[in-house]
């Protein structure tokens, strides 16, 4: 299919109606308004729904209803609002549902500002919500991941029945770029016979439910629910390596801190530095077993982010705290420069970190 | 030997924990036998509450799904979305759907959605062990309103009927009780009412129905209904607020 010059997030948009949801709520917050524009224009040109909520919390609880249907379902929002969502995806979690929430970063705490960041990091990747539970998170580095990833969230949220979001940031949201747009499919490819559908006096009632009174039993859901997190860990992660062969510094870095990695290691390369970057595509489940690995050859990891630093406990635990990590990041809705990841290569080049 | 009670068809076999003169354990007939009355089991969703409702999933036969506090109205919009030819109820208490809940409320009412809202007002929070609700009347005693319920600092119950009346949309808010046979009655053709304008696509239909808690109240059950009776009734007077389609009929 020829390519199509979109912003990031009305990439987004048409990759999940082409993946066959016909069901969006949202709540208007910059900078991720385009969705909800483009899903306002087509939704009711085929036959879907497009609703705009009275809040996030709504739009959320809309979301619960039409999953426990059975149907593919989204919504989108940025970091307030995907706050104010956590109750509803907790509940999503604890019933064992299918959706897709698309956060597009900004920066925090707070109302913060609206240029982007990555400081949800946290609330995205451990939890966010009550309860122990973990969201499928994939982290977009272009519009065309905007769109292939928007595709695989609906899918693996479906193969494990659990929440999945996309997390991206203001930048990859806003963005123009070619893309090619994923194929179209009705998204019914995994049969949900615990939908509740109406039972058509054909066969008991379906129940939708997360509240397990009896402790043995709520004990059972959460530990069955995490042999299927294993079985995520083990099947479904994604990440992308580059110029990792023979390096001595390795970057790690997702989204749009990733882009701009890039360009600080074949600045560093050409100061003869051998500098490489592993980008986590899916941040939970995190990429470890690279990490590991590349741990035992190399001098140390800087860690790139827009945030005070919240992946990098998770490489620090990834490669056991055997090698230095280092912190380059910019806050706030800044992005660090390819010179200020240039920067922080060389420091851990030189042990200086 | 003719059957002249049994069970509705949309009642499971599942004993109920509500306490001893409790209305909810009614109400919960009621909706089972309009549902049943209408013939529409089979293709009804039905949304439980937080509250002490919560366990609803267990006691209708129907599909059902378990909402989070106060967020049925949402739920159930999501559900009849997707589902347009299906029939959503949800069964909700005064905090849930009053306090907690109103944002939703409100919206579900003005945007028309066709379902149907169950609202039990038992002017207090019972599942919690008998705190203060948006509904308890004023000088009422409870857990969290100890010397009574102070209008000058916590302000006046919501009479939610009347507040959902000032919207243009909804179609049909009627205020029943079920504190004695007639008014049983009265509520029962309500709710069936109520269920059977979702299924003519008429639009948002709530049924306020005034229960008792008699363990909260700190009440026998008899003595309960007689306030009922004497303090509610009063201050939530019973009948039809907003029946759209008959006032246009006219
Ligand atoms: C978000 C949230 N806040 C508080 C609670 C605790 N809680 C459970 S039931 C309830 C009140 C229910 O009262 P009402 O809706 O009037 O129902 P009733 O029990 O009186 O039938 C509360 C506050 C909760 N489960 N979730
Ligand atoms: S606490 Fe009150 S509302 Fe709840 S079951 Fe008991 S009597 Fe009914
Ligand atoms: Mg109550």
């Amino acid at each position: 299919m020829a390519k199509v010059l979109m912003k990031g997030n009305e990439a987004v948009a048409e990759a999940a109606i082409r993946s066959g949801c016909r069901h969006y709520f949202g709540y208007p917050i910059t900078p991720q308004t385009e969705i909800a524009a483009y899903m306002a224009k087509r939704m009711p040109k085929i036959g879907g729904t497009f609703l705009q909520a009275e809040s996030e919390i709504s739009a959320i609880n809309m979301v619960y209803g039409v999953s426990s249907a059975g149907r593919r379902v989204m919504t989108s929002s940025s970091s307030p609002g995907v706050s104010l969502k956590q109750e509803g995806i907790s509940y999503l979690a604890g019933s064992d549902l299918p959706a897709l929430v698309v956060n597009v970063q900004r920066g925090g705490p707070g109302l913060g500002g609206i240029q982007p960041s990555q400081s949800d990091y946290f609330q995205a990747t451990k939890g966010g919500g009550h309860g122990d539970y973990h969201l499928i998170v994939l982290a977009p580095a272009s519009v065309q991941e905007m769109a292939d990833l928007t595709a695989k969230a609906f899918d693996l949220s479906d193969k494990y029945r659990m929440p999945a979001m996309l997390l991206a940031d203001g930048t990859i949201g806003q963005m123009m770029e070619p893309v090619e747009l994923p194929p179209e499919t009705d998204g019914n490819a995994v049969e949900k016979p615990w939908a509740v559908t109406g039972t058509e006096n054909k066969r008991e009632h379906n129940i939708i439910n997360s509240l397990y009174l009896v402790p043995e039993q709520l004990e059972v859901k959460n530990l069955e629910r995490y042999e299927r997190y294993k079985t995520v860990e083990q099947n479904e992660v994604m990440f992308e390596e580059y110029m990792t062969e023979d390096c001595d510094v390795c970057v790690v870095a997702f989204g749009i801190a990733a882009r701009v990695s890039k360009n600080a290691i074949t600045a560093a390369r050409a100061k003869g530095i051998k500098a490489g970057l592993i980008r986590p595509i899916t941040l939970w489940p995190f990429p470890k077993d690279i990490i590991a690995k590349t741990a035992e050859r190399v001098k140390g990891f800087v860690s790139v982010e827009l945030s005070m630093g919240q992946m990098i406990d998770d490489i620090r635990l990834a490669e056991s705290c055997k090698k230095p990590v280092a912190l380059c990041s910019r806050v706030g809705g800044m992005i660090p420069s390819p010179d200020e990841v240039l920067k922080a290569v060389e420091d851990m080049e030189g042990g200086k970190f | 030997m003719a059957v002249v009670f049994s069970k509705p068809k949309a009642l499971t076999d599942a004993p109920l924990h509500y306490c001893p003169g409790c209305t909810h354990g009614i109400i919960h007939r009621l909706v089972a036998e309009a549902i049943d009355d209408l013939g529409i089991i089979g293709k009804t969703v039905g949304i439980a509450p937080v509250g002490c409702a919560v366990m609803a999933y267990d006691y209708f036969a129907c599909d059902m799904v378990e909402a989070a506090h106060g967020r049925a109205p949402a739920v159930a919009t999501g559900l009849k979305r997707a589902m347009p030819d299906r029939i959503i109820f949800t069964y909700q208490g005064d905090g849930d759907l009053a306090s907690i809940g109103m944002a939703e409320t409100v919206h579900a009412a003005t945007r028309n959605e066709n379902i149907t809202v169950i609202f039990v007002n038992n002017a207090i929070y019972g599942m919690t062990g008998g705190q203060m609700a948006p509904t308890s009347l004023p000088g009422q005693v409870t857990q969290t309103s100890p010397y009574g319920r102070d209008v000058k600092t916590v302000g006046y119950p919501i009479k939610v009927c009347e507040l959902l009346s000032a919207l243009d949309a909804p179609e049909y808010i009627e205020r029943v009780a079920v504190n004695n046979v007639k008014n049983v009655m009265n509520a029962k053709k309500a709710i069936k009412k109520a269920f059977q304008n979702q299924i003519d696509g008429k639009g948002f239909s709530l049924i306020e129905v005034v229960s008792s808690c008699p363990t909260n109240w700190g009440m026998t059950p008899q003595k309960a209904l007689d306030w009922v009776e004497s303090d509610m009734i009063p201050y939530y007077p019973l009948g039809v607020y907003r029946d759209k389609s008959a006032k246009e009929a006219k």
